[in-house]
């Protein structure tokens, strides 16, 4: 469980985030949904310690995230922020492989490496792995770090808007290898998405923010009603049903 | 392609001719029976050579280290204000103490060269990251402006001959036994990093990854920050600047091999050692018997090899 207690954030003196407290269940897909600068990236990055926490508390799987150390907290969650022009030149093998480096350190061992070669499979990525990461595309080189995040496997993975650059087909897979992570491994995964529907499509819990407060939370079909995501977006949203799952309307 | 034997091959030519090249006739096979040989080869030629060598690695090995830093391909250790740094820290204790001990004017010029590459860091944090081209032109600038402050203290206190040896081009003549050990340390440095080569890896992949990774961030910053510095404060103060080096080597192995450094760091040494070791032979031979600086040679070949790459690379920075 990820417990969030009394979390405010300020960015260059603007308050991001007011106060928030909140729990990510274990063992579920948790998907932080809201409008564009509702502080949702901002809430991810905070759990993840990719910025540092002005006021609040954050335990992950019950480790402070404030006094327990860095490199340990790295064996319990794999964070991805998003993807920002990156020169170096690593082979994918290579970077996809320093997913494992919390782990050993720099002494990789057999284990190592299969947790490495599974991931680059399950991200269909075996065609490019010797290709330097300069010379990909946009959505490969995230499903790249995706699969570098996934090398980690850890208790906790968290992601900031992972289905950027991603096609629908790409992006149908994550989703469905995030549930196989959950289903099957009981992993937990916590994912920040612009577009609602795919929360709608496979989240179990969802957080709805809003100017930097919680809107609403808890299940799709409590959560995603057109009331609710109406005053979200602050436009007219109709909901419909598609196979036993809420669907988003929002083509006016 | 086999490089790293390639270059091995390469560095043990050089260095023999290294050895056996100069106004002196040394050969290497009659040494037994030849003491004034062996004087010339054990208290000149081999302290040259290995001066050479080490300088060339070491260099080579700052500059990967510098890049990974600023995340920045085209900027070196002579064009981030480390060595004015280092000679500006160097002007310091010969003004204020002059009567100090050897290994405290090195720490005052590591210090000094730490805090200058320091500021460096912290001025280009406050650039946008899209504008490549900005952090090698804020690191001329910076270098620009410390260098100046070295030129108008020495300047007024008559000690500009110093300054020409420290920051002008560098030259090896010196280079004998008793006056070029402190270049070890600068090998110990470039060793220390590759033994953290992983981290510096990491940290070249962006401050998120590197945080999400677990590592510390300022820690891996701070251990860079060091062996750069200190790297560039023993070159200065042993042999003078070398223009070029830790620019060109770097990137050439970086496109052959890419940036995992931990495979490609003993690559950047090699290459930073036949590189150097090339032009201080050009540099004894085209004159002779009299010699020109390395750097000299260098500045020459490192300003066509970066064009080379300028052009060769444009976009991806």
């Amino acid at each position: 469980m990820i417990e969030i207690r009394a979390v405010s954030h300020r960015i260059a003196g603007t308050p991001i985030l007011h106060d928030i407290t909140t729990r990510l269940p274990e063992g579920r897909l948790t998907a932080l949904i809201g409008p564009n600068g509702a502080g949702k990236s901002t809430l991810l990055r905070l759990i993840g310690r990719l910025e540092p926490l002005q006021a609040g508390r954050i335990r992950v799987a019950g480790h402070d995230i404030a006094t327990t150390p860095t490199d340990r907290l790295a064996q319990v969650m794999a964070v991805l922020g998003q993807q920002t022009l990156i020169a170096s030149r690593l082979r994918l093998a290579e970077l996809v492989a320093f997913g494992r480096w919390p782990h050993h350190k720099g002494r990789p061992t057999a284990a190592d490496r299969a947790h490495v070669a599974e991931a680059i499979r399950t991200f269909a990525l075996d065609p490019l792995a010797d290709r330097f990461m300069d010379e990909l595309s946009g959505g490969q080189a995230q499903r790249a770090h995706i699969a570098m995040a996934f090398a980690q496997d850890t208790e906790w993975l968290l992601l900031d808007e992972p289905l950027n650059n991603l096609d629908m087909s790409h992006a149908r897979a994550l989703m469905a290898r995030l549930r196989a992570l959950v289903d099957r491994q009981g992993r937990s995964v916590a994912v920040v998405l612009h577009e609602v529907n795919y929360a709608a499509a496979w989240a179990d819990h969802i957080i709805a923010l809003k100017d930097g407060s919680i809107l609403a939370e808890g299940a799709p079909d409590a959560v995603l009603t057109e009331e609710l995501l109406s005053r979200l977006y602050d436009a007219p949203i109709a909901m419909g049903r598609h196979q036993g799952r809420p669907l988003v309307l929002h083509h006016a | 392609m086999r490089i790293l034997p390639a270059l091995s091959l390469a560095l043990i030519a050089l260095m023999l001719a290294s050895l056996t090249i100069g106004a002196a006739q040394v050969d290497l096979r009659m040494l037994r029976q030849d003491p004034l040989a062996m004087l010339v080869l054990v208290e000149s030629r081999l302290p040259r050579m290995l001066a050479v060598a080490l300088t060339g690695a070491a260099l080579s090995v700052a500059g990967v280290l510098i890049q990974a830093l600023v995340r920045n391909r085209f900027v070196g250790p002579d064009t981030s204000g480390t060595a004015e740094g280092a000679a500006l820290g160097l002007l310091a204790i010969t003004i204020w103490a002059p009567a100090s001990p050897l290994w405290l004017r090195m720490v005052v010029a590591s210090l000094a060269a730490m805090a200058a590459t320091a500021l460096f860091l912290a001025v280009i944090r406050r650039l946008p990251a899209r504008e490549v081209m900005l952090v090698p032109i804020a690191g001329i600038i910076l270098s620009g402006v410390v260098g100046s402050v070295v030129t108008f203290v020495a300047w007024q206190h008559d000690l500009m001959q110093f300054v020409g040896t420290w920051l002008g081009s560098g030259e090896f003549s010196g280079a004998i036994a008793g006056r070029y050990e402190l270049l070890w340390i600068a090998g110990g440095a470039a060793v220390l990093a590759w033994l953290a080569a992983d981290r510096f890896a990491i940290l070249g992949l962006g401050d998120s990854v590197a945080t999400g990774l677990g590592l510390s961030v300022d820690a891996v910053m701070r251990l860079g920050l060091l062996a750069v510095s200190v790297v560039t404060a023993m070159v200065v103060t042993t042999v003078g600047m070398l223009p070029f080096v830790g620019l060109v080597v770097p990137n050439l192995v970086a496109r052959l091999m890419g940036d995992n450094l931990r495979q490609t760091l003993p690559v950047v040494a090699l290459a930073g050692a036949v590189l150097v070791l090339a032009c201080d032979l050009v540099a004894r031979v085209v004159v002779a018997p009299y010699e020109l600086p390395a750097g000299l040679i260098l500045g020459v070949l490192g300003a066509g090899l970066f064009l080379w790459l300028l052009h060769r690379r444009p976009a991806h920075g």
